[in-house]
């Protein structure tokens, strides 16, 4: 069946997942469900302890069986000790076909494939894969389906009962005996833990795993002691250096600079632009440029934004310092100037679901004027692929990526127009993970696009006249005209995993990679 | 003459060859000219190499309207013929002679470029020229060398070499470089063609790049070599005519083309003398305000 | 043109390609590609390598092209430079004719 971006869906793939193919960004809007709560297993007798002596007594009392689903966040990035010390003993007790439900999977779990390999690991749900994981899921080497879901995406899931944790494993910075964990403090700072809150009111069991045991009572706590069943200590969660870098050193390339100079234009010639606005942005180099850019204009027409979400770094801190925002609302932290940071009055931690989730009350996402992304691809309808690389292996995530786009008033997604010799613009995306009727504006170093469906952000930045402006399909002739047209990847027919729409519908698919083959050789 | 032998140089960028990922599109930084270069920049072994990289370059990359100059091997190296062949082959707009000591050296080139011209079917003269001062006797003969050819349209400064010549460093002042400075400048007036400054390696002191070309444009030069593109915009921005400027040369050209219909030679403009020799001054200032675009007029 | 000798040119750095050069005598020509954007130019990069080598009258020929996403002037100029050099002609060479 073909969905609202153009996608076929093959039947099984529907009937596998019992899933609809995607339908608009609002096909949901206004319906209605009852969230699933955990199973809670009660603690009455003020005797009972919630300490257990390693990893191996938490699975046991967890009741860790075949088939099980894990839960993990990603808060640690790169320096994350946390998901291998689990698995290695899930594999070292023999458990089969594990799913692993984690905010995001990377570098850091290269170990894992050995466990895909053998059948330990047979069902990944993840914002994306980077590294080697990536890499045998796209070989076909996992036995289920991979699901790429995203941030809001993933606390749908889990409140809708459509994925349920049997056991979360929460690697907590600081935590006390009775499982009150926060982001901020130990060895491990990570800031927050956003990405844990729906683990902790939904997951079947918690354990909490630090490596800074804190007096009792850790308050205020990111996640209660109300949700946690065990704490284990062990002595690294983390790698310090991999979880929050040294704030990167704003870029001097100046193709990064035009890109930043256009979109802090795009930014300040549309109407959203006014006193007490709201702003995403991500840590790319054109991004942070562009947001210390914005600064400089907003100290220049006394304007203020009214709050800054998603993940932060030092440029958006900064201008916090500067009184320049009113509130950052924090869900990652990519600095250790951020990390920092989050100790300021009017830097808040709020949850994942808070952030993004489309299956709530209303989210943060959906209050934001402007937010500005990264893609790899984006095609001439708009539709952005930031999961799979132009080998066709899984190689990246989609965060907060699809929820933000639909969001916000504007979105504007910002790429170089080539990268080596792959077109970043192009006439269809090789895998959808945010759909073009949320994206707005294209920002390249060649020049900006506007979204068709949005006439009145053309207008406004034709009338400023501010940046060169193209069409996306004049911004793909230029690419290609310098590149030659690509070809499409040569898939196997095997599907390997979705792309899951924000809303829990089918947004695309993911093939297995195969060989490459010549033209004159097939 | 040539009609390219004026056209604007603000900003002459520096490219190496023998790099595909940098001369594939540096038109999107809007220098004026790019310079691609054949002699420091590529290493002795790759010295060929870098010559079928430049002819694909220049046939089959469209560089938007960008100046394409490519700077040859030294005329005591056993290169520069064949670099010769292949600019005049690929249809390189100008030349630039690296060490030029002579009236003899410019000689030479010319007569290789007519040579290859001949034989690559290209328009007598449509190749330019532009030497390069890099010593004590370059900076000397820098007026037999301005006036030695017709293909030539400019002079330019190479600090590092000619400081070398000279026996002391680049000290950033600038004091070392002056004398030449104002020499060459002076030379190239007289000989009525263009004049280039040197480049500024010192990428992190983008206070002291700005305060060196304010002074160079103060002493009369046509532009300044550029090593990274992020020097561009800077030279771009001083070398931007003021409004006044454009306003007041403006009436000058206005009032100019209109008297001398009359037959009037000398009258007023916002109280100041204005005659014909007012002309190509307040022409060069409009078209620089063009080139800028901050012209909005209908000159 | 006869491939005499083997022989290198490019590099591995991004937006280039690294291609070698062996005789081949008699036995027409092998093509190896490796790239990075096999999937989207392989067959591209196939075409311009077999047409420059024909352009340069190459018929026997080893050849293997190491491709870090090189545009095809730079392929050109990378297969042209690696049979000049197997050939040890660096002069007087036919610009505009059997290089274009």
């Amino acid at each position: 069946m073909v969905n609202k971006v153009g996608r076929e869906i093959p039947e099984e793939i529907l009937k596998q997942t019992g899933k609809e193919v995607f339908q608009g960004i609002y096909y949901k809007d206004n319906t209605e469900f009852k969230k699933q709560g955990p199973v809670t297993k009660v603690v009455m007798n003020h005797d009972t302890s919630k300490m257990v002596g390693s990893i191996h007594e938490a699975l046991v009392k967890c009741g860790a069986h075949d088939g099980m689903t894990l839960g993990f966040h990603h808060h640690f990035r790169d320096g994350d000790l946390v998901v291998n010390m689990v698995m290695e003993e899930v594999h070292k007790m023999g458990i089969k076909d594990v799913t692993i439900c984690a905010s995001s999977l990377g570098k850091a779990h290269d170990a894992l494939v050995p466990m895909i390999e053998d059948g330990t690991i047979t069902g990944i749900q993840s914002s994306g894969v980077r590294g080697k994981i990536g890499q045998a899921i796209s070989e076909g080497k996992l036995k289920g389906l991979a699901i790429m879901r995203s941030h809001g995406g993933r606390v749908r899931a889990i409140q809708t009962g459509e994925t349920t944790i049997d056991i979360s494993f929460i690697g907590a910075p600081t935590c006390d005996d009775y499982g009150n964990c926060k982001g901020i403090g130990g060895k491990s700072d990570c800031g927050v833990l956003s990405y844990s809150f729906v683990d902790g009111n939904h997951a079947n069991k918690v354990v909490a795993v630090t490596d800074c045991l804190v007096p009792f009572p850790n308050y205020p706590a990111d996640i209660n002691m109300t949700k946690v069943d065990y704490v284990c200590v062990v002595d690294q969660i983390g790698i310090p250096e991999k979880i929050a870098t040294g704030a990167a050193k704003p870029t001097t390339d100046v193709r990064k600079l035009m890109m930043a100079e256009y979109c802090t234009q795009v930014v300040v010639n549309t109407p959203y632009f006014k006193d007490g606005f709201s702003y995403q942005t991500g840590v790319g180099g054109a991004s942070i440029a562009s947001a210390i850019s914005l600064g400089k204009i907003m100290k220049e027409r006394g304007i203020k934004m009214g709050f800054a979400v998603g993940g932060m770094s030092k440029a958006m801190c900064d201008l916090l310092d500067e009184g320049l925002i009113g509130k950052l609302l924090d869900t990652q932290d990519f600095d250790t100037a951020a990390v920092e940071s989050v100790k300021r009055p009017n830097h808040h931690r709020i949850s994942a679901g808070a952030y993004a989730n489309p299956f709530n009350k209303g989210c943060f996402v959906n209050k934001l004027d402007y937010v500005i992304l990264g893609a790899l691809e984006i095609d001439v309808d708009f539709n952005c692929n930031v999961v799979v690389g132009s080998d066709g292996v899984i190689t990246g995530a989609q965060g907060g990526h699809p929820d933000a786009a639909a969001g916000a008033k504007c979105t504007i997604v910002i790429s170089p127009l080539i990268q080596g010799r792959i077109p970043a613009i192009c006439t269809k995306v090789t895998t959808v993970t945010t759909p073009g009727e949320s994206v707005d504006v294209v920002v390249t170093d060649y020049g900006v696009a506007v979204n068709p469906n949005r006439p009145d952000l053309l207008e406004a930045l034709k009338a400023a006249d501010c940046v060169p402006l193209y069409t996306i399909e004049e911004l793909r002739d230029m690419a290609y005209s310098i590149t030659g047209e690509p070809e499409p990847v040569q898939f196997d027919d095997r599907i390997v995993g979705i792309i899951e729409g924000r809303d829990g519908t089918v947004m695309d698919v993911v093939h297995k990679i195969k060989e490459f083959t010549f033209e004159d050789e097939k | 003459m040539n009609p390219n032998k004026k056209r604007l140089r603000r900003t002459m960028m520096f490219l190496n060859c023998q790099k595909p990922g940098l001369i594939k599109d540096p038109y999107i930084y809007k220098p004026d000219s790019i310079m691609l270069d054949l002699e420091d920049a590529v290493a002795e072994g790759e010295k060929d190499a870098a010559r079928y990289s430049l002819f694909h370059a220049l046939q089959e990359i469209d560089y938007h309207g960008v100046e394409r100059v490519v700077r040859i091997n030294g005329l005591d190296t056993a290169y520069w013929k064949e670099d010769i062949r292949v600019c005049v082959a690929g249809g390189a707009d100008s030349i630039r002679i690296p060490k030029c000591e002579s009236a003899k050296d410019i000689k030479m080139v010319e007569d290789a470029i007519a040579a290859a011209e001949k034989e690559f079917g290209r328009e007598e003269g449509s190749t330019l020229i532009m030497a390069a001062i890099e010593s004590a006797m370059g900076v000397m003969k820098a007026l037999e060398i301005c006036e030695a050819s017709d293909r030539l349209f400019g002079i330019a400064l190479s600090g590092g070499d000619y400081t070398k010549d000279l026996q002391t460093t680049i000290s950033g002042g600038g004091v070392e470089l002056a004398g030449a400075r104002q020499h060459l400048i002076i030379a190239a007036r007289a000989a009525k063609v263009q004049c280039f400054d040197t480049v500024f390696t010192n990428l992190d002191d983008m206070e002291g790049f700005r305060k060196e070309v304010e002074m160079i444009k103060m002493m009369g030069f046509d532009g300044k070599s550029i090593v990274n593109p992020r020097q561009i915009s800077v030279v771009h921005e001083i070398f931007t005519p003021t409004e006044k400027e454009i306003i007041f040369s403006e009436k000058v050209v206005k009032e100019i083309d209109e008297k001398k219909a009359q037959g009037i030679g000398v009258f007023t403009v916002d109280g100041k003398m204005i005659d014909i020799a007012f002309y190509d001054g307040a022409k060069r200032v409009i078209e620089l305000a063009k080139a800028s675009g901050v012209y909005k007029g209908d000159l | 043109m006869k491939v005499e000798t083997n022989a290198v040119a490019g590099t591995l750095e991004s937006s280039d390609a690294m291609v070698t050069v062996e005789p081949n005598e008699g036995n027409g020509i092998d093509f190896e590609l490796d790239s990075v954007v096999i999937h989207q130019f392989g067959n591209q990069i196939k075409k311009v390598v077999m047409e420059t080598l024909d352009r340069l009258d190459v018929k026997d020929v080893r050849i293997s092209v190491v491709d870090k996403g090189a545009l095809d002037c730079t392929i050109k100029a990378r297969v042209e430079c690696a049979v000049y050099r197997s050939n040890h002609q660096t002069e007087n060479l036919p610009w505009g004719g059997a290089i274009k």
